[in-house]
């Protein structure tokens, strides 16, 4: 009998946990939204047709690449401000709701179905991480809501669907140019590279710089590997010292790039260094300090170009966040922002198919990250600049157009 | 060869840093055999406090050893006190309770102060001010030594020197190893236990402390998740020498860090984490109470 | 006898209910939820078969494990894998397995992918469980928290492999796994699936030990010496427990890749088997309706908060502690374990 009552307890469990899960999940339906706003009666469709038009942004604004999120969200905001201020879109405010995914690919992906499903959001923003915007993608791509990404560089995001945008360039273009400048303009014949292997971004970088460089006849002495969050990098770095590579190609994050050209150079590591945009951010000056200095890496845009797009920019990122400089990711938050108001504008409505069109039919949009062309693969094109880090300081070195 | 030797340094200062907080894991283990989960953010909190205290008192522009010291004391009590408090809202009402218990209320701790940390200090890495400057101090053909890496290993070798002085030669090292035996042992001799792990507690964080802002100085760069996996690798350190042994910790720590070092030197940096993981596993079975762990014989 | 067959017919009659109810819940849900909802009861449907699974070795067998994310991963890439080399007809070579079922054994196409998906689930937690024994039966001689890193670096060893095996995405992370949109209905039904299996785990890990010979996992739990004195073998006890747990933990695996199509190798770091033994010592370590309460409460706690904002995992963490402190015992620690005298672990060795 004691087994029968415990079959019967185990199926107790089985009818009572899913109604509990459902009911516990109905309750999410009330739980709201990051920035308030949930109450009101669901519509179908493409959003409801008065009050404030919504935009969702599923960012990790926790967990590991907390950082990213955290800045491009603040870049986003800034953007909001300014278009609310200016008169909003379609006559309507402007609403942005930042939901959190934890740094994990999972959570961003519940995170944009709960944006598209409970907030009825128009269209949606995110993520940083490569990986992130792979795993939410056909959740946007099935609910025809057009989802552009800020920073995903990789070239499989775009590909999941005709409704995945991005506004930055992707790896290979990126990869390419940092090998023909090291090759070409500064004329150096070996590099060694040091990937960060947790990141998608990395390696995508990392291996079309290498196709490039031996394609041009430049050797390669080193491949090293280390890992997002490390902060001891000098085992791999005398490895790669011993080498002797005229160039040391680190397609990192700003997070890490400071500490490994420091202790490059505690190591007597003489190589130039070479980064992608991944390095842009004030903190790779102040973390790097001296070590820095001399190196290049590949951006968006020059902050000491003239364009008053971008100088409007840095001066009202300034005010808005305590003098703080702008990073690569509030810049493209900033720039992703704008560009899906605008399309919402051109589009005249606030149905995705719609949106996606206009989105698609992108040209020449004046970003601060440079001028923003939406190309058939839905990826942006945009011209691409050399900056070399000198006295603290980013200076435009040179351009590339796509 | 040259080679060698200098992946040989870096690898005895890399793992003299994962001693340094390995060593307050082992010491909170030691006597209360609870995994304090969140000694790797207690770690963080020390170096964030040292990084704010820094920037209040305007002491970032230059190197001098006067403010080091200070910043130093004034980051060991801020965490001693945080030790002190966790002790006492979150370990002390379940003492009685199995350990697993508490294991979880350290990995809420542990969860809040890495949260809490993004929320309060941003997401963004810090650039730890120069309090010392960061220069070699021995140099020959391609081998070079540090002065912080030089002062992070003589500091981590006294801190262990210091521990083993006070559990083995005084009072109140003797009233924690009574502690760890046994409480109601302890408490029928006439030990305030309570007082005891209260100050365990606090010394384990100003050890955390302390590490915070030595490997600030080291590897100045700061951010709320940098205790995480140093603090995880910390805890394997501590295993690998068998937990609660402090030389263990050290020597723990130290193989470690060498091992982690050789395998990116000569093995491969991509499989970095794997191989040092395999390493603890070879170890641990050959040695299943750790290097200077002492097996417990089992009794009825 | 007699008894033998009343039960077998009742336990059918139950079975039958059981499933009715499933396919009941399953309408509802296809009918009543958004998705958004949806996706969190199968979330957790996930978990409890985490979390139980785990319990079989953390809460009835007393054995401290850190490493059931590494089994989960095993599961969930291996099922990926198959799925994605073996069942993709629409890929020119990539479809042996879906075209033997369809072509050669002639099954209709929603017969075979249900049939094919139950192969690379199962083939899955196979795997897994293999594992579980390469890692039980060398660490046996370990104990407490010794195993716990042991396990812990098992788990590791598995992340840093498959971030660095580029044929399953590596960092980018393995994408267009066959599941729920694709093709040939691989993976029609996820909610019967999900809570089907989370069923059969707790009823195995359930009969597991109130069978007398069960009722060995919980005297290994309870005094190690004392069960190898009366004729237990403790290791092979704790071995089956390994096995058997692993297994479990890569069906679960194998079912959150298949609902998500896509795997990312950081989603299995040791923070993953951290939540899951919170589950278990929250739900009341060997307590089958406690953990399973534990494994929903703390899948959908994260989704409610997210009205906080900002806060939303700094409130989780506190009202985790809280909830520790408020029930040391667990959310159901003292239905199902027997009161026991409280002893320190150290007097017992003395």
């Amino acid at each position: 009998m004691t087994h029968f009552r415990s079959v019967l307890n185990c199926f107790n469990l089985l009818v009572v946990a899913p109604i509990l899960v459902g009911v516990l999940a109905v309750g999410c339906q009330g739980g709201g939204s990051g920035t308030g706003g949930s109450g009101e009666p669901k519509k179908s469709g493409g959003g409801a047709s008065t009050g404030p038009i919504k935009i969702g942004h599923f960012a990790s604004m926790t967990g590991g690449t907390a950082n990213f999120g955290q800045s491009c969200d603040k870049g986003a905001r800034l953007a909001i401000q300014e278009i609310n201020a200016a008169g909003g879109v379609l006559g309507r405010p402007v609403e942005l709701i930042t939901e959190d995914d934890r740094s994990q690919s999972t959570e961003a992906r519940t995170s944009a179905l709960k944006l598209i499903q409970q907030d009825k959001v128009v269209a949606l923003i995110g993520e940083v991480a490569s990986s992130n915007s792979i795993a939410a993608a056909p959740v946007a791509q099935q609910a025809q809501i057009p989802m552009v990404s800020p920073a995903s560089t990789n070239p499989e995001v775009t590909e999941k669907g005709d409704y995945i945008f991005r506004i930055c360039f992707i790896d290979p273009f990126q990869g390419e140019v940092m090998a023909k400048f090291g090759y070409n303009s500064l004329g150096k014949k070996s590099a060694a590279i040091f990937t960060d292997v947790k990141s998608a971004y990395s390696v995508g970088l990392a291996k079309y710089f290498k196709e490039t460089f031996t394609q041009l006849g430049g050797t390669i002495t080193a491949e090293e590997a280390y890992s997002a969050k490390d902060i001891e990098f000098k085992a791999q770095l005398t490895k790669i010292r011993g080498t002797n590579p005229e160039i040391l190609f680190v397609p990192g994050y700003y997070e890490e790039v400071g500490l490994i050209a420091r202790q490059a150079r505690e190591l007597g590591l003489s190589a130039v260094m070479l980064g992608g945009d991944g390095w842009d951010s004030p903190k790779t000056m102040e973390v790097g300090g001296a070590a820095i200095e001399g190196a290049y890496f590949s951006n968006h845009y020059a902050s000491d170009d003239p364009n008053p797009v971008i100088q409007d920019f840095i001066i009202k990122f300034k005010a808005a966040h305590g003098g703080e400089v702008p990073d690569a990711m509030a810049v493209l938050g900033y720039d992703v922002l704008r560009l899906v108001v605008d399309a919402i504008g051109r589009a005249g409505s606030t149905e995705g198919p719609k949106i996606r069109d206009a989105l698609a039919a992108t040209k020449d949009f004046p970003g601060v990250s440079g001028s923003i062309t939406i190309d058939a693969l839905r990826n942006a094109r945009k011209a691409l600049v050399v900056l070399k880090i000198e006295n603290g300081a980013l200076k435009f070195a040179e351009r590339v157009e796509p | 060869m040259t080679e060698f030797l200098q992946q040989l340094i870096n690898g005895v200062a890399w793992g003299s840093i994962y001693a340094l907080i390995a060593l307050g894991y082992t010491m909170v283990y030691g006597v209360l055999r609870l995994i304090n989960f969140a000694h790797g953010d207690v770690y963080m909190v020390g170096a964030m406090a040292g990084f704010y205290l820094t920037r209040w008192l305007g002491w970032g522009g230059q190197a001098d050893s006067l403010h080091f010291i200070l910043i130093l004391l004034a980051s060991m009590l801020i965490c001693g006190l945080l030790g002190f408090i966790i002790e006492r809202a979150a370990y002390r009402p379940l003492r009685n309770r199995s350990k697993l218990t508490a294991l979880i209320t350290a990995i809420g701790v542990s969860l809040l102060l890495e949260n809490g940390g993004q929320v309060i200090f941003g997401a963004d890495p810090k650039f730890f001010p120069t309090l010392i400057e960061n220069k070699p101090i021995f140099q020959s053909g391609g081998l070079i030594i540090t002065n912080i890496q030089l002062i992070i290993i003589v500091v981590s070798l006294v801190l262990m020197t210091a521990l083993q002085y006070v559990i083995f030669q005084t009072k109140t090292g003797r009233a924690m190893r009574a502690v760890s035996f046994s409480h109601d042992a302890s408490r029928l001799m006439g030990i305030d236990i309570d007082a005891v792990i209260s100050w365990t507690f606090v010394v384990g964080s100003m050890l955390a402390a302390a590490a915070g802002i030595l490997v600030g100085l080291s590897n100045p760069k700061i951010e709320p998740l940098m205790g995480l996996l140093p603090g995880l690798k910390a805890f394997v350190a501590a295993v690998l020498g068998g937990v609660g042994n402090i030389p263990g910790a050290v020597l723990g720590a130290l193989i470690l860090g060498i091992s982690e070092t050789m395998v990116s030197g000569y093995l491969s940096s991509t499989y970095r984490d794997a191989i040092a993981f395999v390493l603890l596993v070879v170890i641990l079975l050959f040695k299943p109470a750790g290097l200077l762990g002492k097996a417990v014989p089992e009794k009825v | 006898m007699i008894d033998h067959r009343r039960d077998f017919i009742r336990n059918l009659g139950l079975g039958v209910a059981g499933l009715l109810v499933l396919f009941a819940l399953n309408y509802l849900m296809e009918t009543a939820f958004s998705g958004y909802i949806a996706r969190i009861v199968i979330l957790s449907g996930i978990s409890i078969t985490l979390a139980v699974s785990l319990n079989l070795i953390n809460g009835y067998t007393g054995q401290f494990s850190l490493g059931h994310a590494g089994f989960m991963a095993v599961g969930a890439y291996v099922s990926a894998g198959l799925s994605f080399y073996l069942g993709n007809l629409a890929k020119p070579g990539h479809g042996a397995w879906m075209e033997f079922l369809v072509r050669t054994l002639h099954l209709p196409e929603g017969m075979a992918g249900v049939l094919f998906f139950a192969c690379c689930a199962y083939l899955g937690g196979v795997a897994a469980s293999l594992t579980g024994l390469l890692v039980g039966v060398p660490t046996l001689r370990l104990k407490g928290d010794y195993l716990a890193i042991v396990t812990l670096g098992f788990g590791e060893i598995i992340r840093v492999i498959l971030l660095n095996t580029r044929s399953v995405g590596g960092s980018l992370g393995f994408s267009d796994i066959p599941g729920t949109g694709s093709p040939h209905s691989i993976f029609e039904n996820p909610f019967i699936w999900v809570f089907g299996t989370a069923a059969i785990t707790i009823i195995v890990s359930r009969n597991m030990v109130e069978s007398t010979r069960g009722r060995a996992f919980l005297a290994v739990r309870d005094d190690e010496v004392a069960a190898e004195s009366v004729g237990i073998s403790t290791t092979r006890y704790k071995v089956t427990a390994f096995i058997v747990s692993a297994f479990f933990a890569g069906v679960a695996g194998a079912l959150a890749a298949h609902y998500d199509s896509y795997l990312n190798p950081e989603t299995f770091n040791f923070m993953k088997s951290i939540e899951v033994v919170v589950m278990v010592v929250l739900g009341g370590m060997g307590s089958l309706t406690g953990v399973t309460l534990a494994a929903i409460m703390l899948t959908v706690l994260p989704e409610l908060l997210r009205a906080s904002g900002p806060l939303r995992m700094v409130i989780y963490s506190i009202l985790l502690i809280v909830l520790m402190l408020v029930r040391p015992q667990g959310l159901l620690g003292n239905r199902t374990r027997k009161p026991r005298r409280r002893r320190n672990p150290e007097e017992a060795k003395a």
